[in-house]
């Protein structure tokens, strides 16, 4: 199962400001320029860096540039970092054919903490992906990440994922090697760890 | 290279022909890498902030000079008097800091430049993060200043570099305006040489960059002659390219992102044999020639931009201008084909071209239209932007307002540019009232606080960040000192500019490129205008409750309160939470608590969430940056914390 012959491959990520979609959206732009495709990011960032919404739309072809943001329903891959804006994102631009990966620890939003408003019940959330998309994947990333430790390699685990669920034309393993560029000696390990056990994930889960 | 060792490579990569993923504000910063920049300067404001922290990186290894400036007029006048001495300079800011600039750009068109001099604008289209959404480009036509727009991330390396050319060749700043989605979108960039040249400094005090007001005038006339020459240069400039039929049957002008959305639009609807796409690069002056060829072959005429209507204008007034002796239709933001405010997306280019043309065009099945309307309306809930857990300002909000409620005589706070500018909302239980521009916190409560005499009774607070503090507050404080006005100013010192990513001020020791420099310190700097200083740790809520309210019942005059306690996003990343923090089950009641959930529903810090199982309060472990102020709220003492080793 992949999108080889799809161009261009439109894919989502989203999550709460502050748990970096934008460094998975470079880490998966930079290892597909090396592979010869024309990348166009889309992010929103500076005070959704407070708690908002976050998006950076990955447009991948083999032809041309295409635009930072994606068309309604067209998004063939959307990653999530937060339930409910995984499904926020696929009622925006899925489609029959769209493939969801997304975290299950939900964020409450500023009206759930004070009372205003009631956070969906996660299995309704995955009823709501199921009937939206053509495959999900669910995972608990951000219970693993704290199992390790470190609540922030949440989108270390996720983007282990991503690569894992071999949708996209990267090579794991040359993704890997791309991958280990970006990080400190110090920190290295901890985050080849977290990416494999994103890997394992979605193995463990298909 | 062993594994592990390469680095990715960066705008400073000695890489010549080789494609690396660019942010736009990045290939920016490559641009005038590529053109032998010498000096950057800018004051920091989303989308424009990363010139500066990417250049400030690498600025020892190009011997550059890199500053953060203490405003964006500070800024363009130290890029500005670089470029009089010979050394190309860039300036970067948002929309609203162009307002900042503007005075000395005003005299800057009208004096000239020497080299290149570069000013890099960040609109910020659908205003994501700012308080207005103007359009810098007006700025353009109203000095008679060249403008660019790049429409992908390699033009925004390419004309950035071809930018400080054209400055140096009519004398004259040249402004590059991005929106959002190009300055923080990211695509591949082929990079260019980097040149071996080293400028060197030199003053020619045979020139004179002071207009004689005598021929101001003339000094004006010549600004026109020059942006009929620039026009002629921008009718040959490779910046502006058209795809489609010879004779389209609609017309697509359009700048910026405008040109990807209208592509992919053209592309979407199998439209390329009826639409044609003119890609203006070049807006101001407009390449005259080159447009009016363009229209000469069509005449369904449809603009897309970001903004205002500024280009659709002026070509509007360029085809009156021809007397062509016909008429076009013109479609835009005039006619609610594009919307005249927030972000453009390639939605609405699709739904603009297909009403034009006639044509239906739906993305999804009806069916799935249908479910997708239904789970929207009945799971999604919106998502608002609030203080991060341990955020100190939440805490310093939670204080005023018991402070101003134990005064009781309907206390005023006006509010200011920052992450607390949110305080006007929920997350800072709707404490401040006005917010307008950076400073202007102080000006309006300095304001207030002469209304004595026509019954004004309410004490007056004002609050401001560190970095705001320096940015523009202080004439007004100084102003408030010398007219002796009443009221607080609340110095909200988180330090750093933490709003647009923890940039340096002169109240941090450290400059642009890590280096340690001068402090500025603000109590002694309120000091030295004999205004009373109080500082108070924001975490420790009796305190500063009591603080506030003792000086609210104090005597006349403005006085300062600076509340001091590092952003806590910065401290988190550092050093992990300051404490570890539990809701002991034993001791919340939970709903039977006489309380009504009072930790989540009213001190709203989303570390802190209620189990809808448990009916008790609990900690998010995924998001709490444990500051332990939550201890201090909880009525019944249910929360425990404990420092961490």
């Amino acid at each position: 199962m992949n999108l080889e012959k799809k161009d261009p491959i439109s894919l989502i990520i989203t999550g709460v400001g502050g748990q970096g979609n934008i460094l998975i959206s470079r880490l998966i732009g930079q290892a597909l320029v090396d592979e010869g495709y024309s990348i166009t990011i889309g992010e929103t960032y500076g005070a959704s860096q407070r708690g908002g919404s976050v998006a950076s739309h990955v447009r991948i072809s083999k032809k041309t540039a295409y635009s930072p943001l994606t068309p309604e329903g067209c998004a063939d891959i959307i990653l999530g970092l937060e339930p409910l804006e995984s499904l926020r994102i696929l009622t925006l631009f899925g489609n029959e054919s769209s493939f969801v990966i997304t975290n299950t620890r939900p964020i409450h939003t500023m009206a759930v903490v004070i009372g205003d408003a009631e956070y969906p019940r996660l299995e309704t959330i995955k009823d709501g992906i199921a009937k939206l998309s053509q495959k999900a994947w669910y995972i608990d990333a951000s219970k693993i990440a704290l199992d390790m430790g470190i609540p922030l390699l949440t989108n270390i685990i996720m983007t282990g994922a991503l690569v894992g669920a071999g949708l996209l034309p990267i090579d794991k393993d040359r993704f890997k090697d791309r991958f280990r560029m970006n990080f400190k000696k110090e920190q290295l390990a901890l985050n080849v760890k977290a990416f494999e056990m994103g890997i394992a994930e979605v193995g463990a889960v298909h | 290279m062993a594994k592990g060792e390469e680095k990715t490579l960066g705008i400073d990569a000695d890489k010549p022909g080789k494609a690396i993923l660019l942010m736009g504000v990045e290939a920016i910063a490559r641009g005038a890498l590529e053109a032998g920049v010498g000096v950057a300067t800018a004051y920091p404001g989303t989308p424009s902030s990363e010139l500066i922290d990417r250049l400030s990186k690498v600025a020892k290894k190009f011997n550059m000079y890199v500053e953060w400036s203490i405003n964006e007029k500070v800024a363009l006048e130290i890029a500005g008097a670089a470029s009089i001495s010979g050394v190309r300079a860039i300036t970067a800011m948002k929309q609203n800091g162009l307002s900042v600039a503007l005075d000395f750009l005003s005299g800057l068109a009208y004096t000239g430049i020497n080299k290149g001099l570069v000013l890099m604008v960040g609109d910020d289209a659908g205003a994501l993060s700012s308080s207005n959404e103007q359009d810098s480009r007006h700025i353009a036509r109203m000095l008679d200043l060249p403008l660019l727009e790049p429409a992908t991330y390699q033009e925004a390396k390419d004309m950035a570099k071809w930018a400080f050319e054209l400055s140096e060749k009519f004398s004259t700043v040249c402004i590059l305006r991005g929106t959002t989605r190009i300055l923080h979108g990211r695509g591949n960039v082929t990079l260019g040489e980097l040149p071996e040249a080293k400028p060197e400094a030199v003053f020619d005090t045979s020139r004179s960059y002071a207009p004689d007001i005598t021929f101001v005038t003339k000094i004006h006339a010549n600004l026109h002659k020059s942006l009929t020459k620039i026009s002629r240069v921008y009718d040959a400039s490779p910046f502006n390219e058209y795809a489609g039929p010879e004779n389209p049957e609609l017309l697509v002008i359009t700048s910026g992102t405008g040109w990807l959305y209208s592509s992919e639009a053209v592309k979407v609807l199998s439209a390329q044999k009826r639409v044609g796409i003119l890609k203006l690069g070049t807006t101001w002056p407009l390449p005259n020639k080159l447009v009016a060829g363009y229209l000469m072959g069509a005449e369904k005429v449809l603009v897309v931009e970001e903004v205002d209507a500024f280009l659709e204008n002026n070509i509007k007034e360029r085809a009156a201008d021809l007397r062509a002796g016909r008429t076009w239709t013109f479609f835009g933001k005039a006619t609610g084909h594009i919307a005249s405010f927030g972000e453009i997306n390639p939605d609405k280019v699709i739904n603009a071209i297909s009403r034009i043309l006639g044509r239906k065009y739906r993305a999804r099945t009806s069916a799935y239209e249908k479910m997708r309307n239904d789970i929207a309306g009945s799971l999604l809930i919106p998502r608002e932007l609030q203080f991060c857990a341990g955020c100190p300002h939440r805490a310093t909000f939670w204080s005023i307002k018991d402070a101003l409620r134990l005064d009781g005589r309907g206390g005023v706070v006006a509010g200011d540019i920052g992450c607390y500018s949110m305080a006007q909302g929920a997350t800072g239980y709707s404490q401040t009232k006005t917010c307008h521009a950076m400073g202007s916190g102080v000006g309006v409560a300095s304001g207030l606080g002469k209304l004595k005499q026509f019954g004004f009774r309410q004490p007056v607070l004002t609050v401001c960040g560190d970095s705001t503090f320096f940015h523009a507050s202080i004439p007004a404080l100084i102003n408030s000192v010398h007219n002796e006005s009443d009221f607080i100013l609340l110095l909200l010192d988180n330090s750093g500019t933490a709003m647009t990513g923890f940039q340096p001020h002169p109240g941090i020791d450290r400059n642009a490129i890590g280096d340690s420099a001068p402090r500025v310190d603000a109590e002694k700097l309120c000091k030295a205008l004999d205004i009373p200083v109080t500082i108070v740790d924001p975490y420790d809520v009796k305190q500063t409750r009591d603080e506030f309210l003792n000086i609210l019942q104090g005597g006349n005059g403005p006085k300062v309160v600076i509340c001091k306690r590092e952003c806590a996003l910065i401290r988190a990343t550092r050093e992990g939470a300051l404490f570890k923090v539990k809701v002991n089950p034993d001791k919340c009641l939970g709903e039977k608590c006489g309380c009504n959930r009072y930790c989540t529903r009213v001190f709203g810090c989303p570390g802190i969430r209620w189990d809808r199982d448990t009916k008790k309060a609990e900690i998010d472990e995924a998001v709490c940056n444990g500051c332990g102020v939550c201890v201090h709220v909880c009525p019944r003492s249910a929360i425990d914390r404990e420092a961490r080793p």
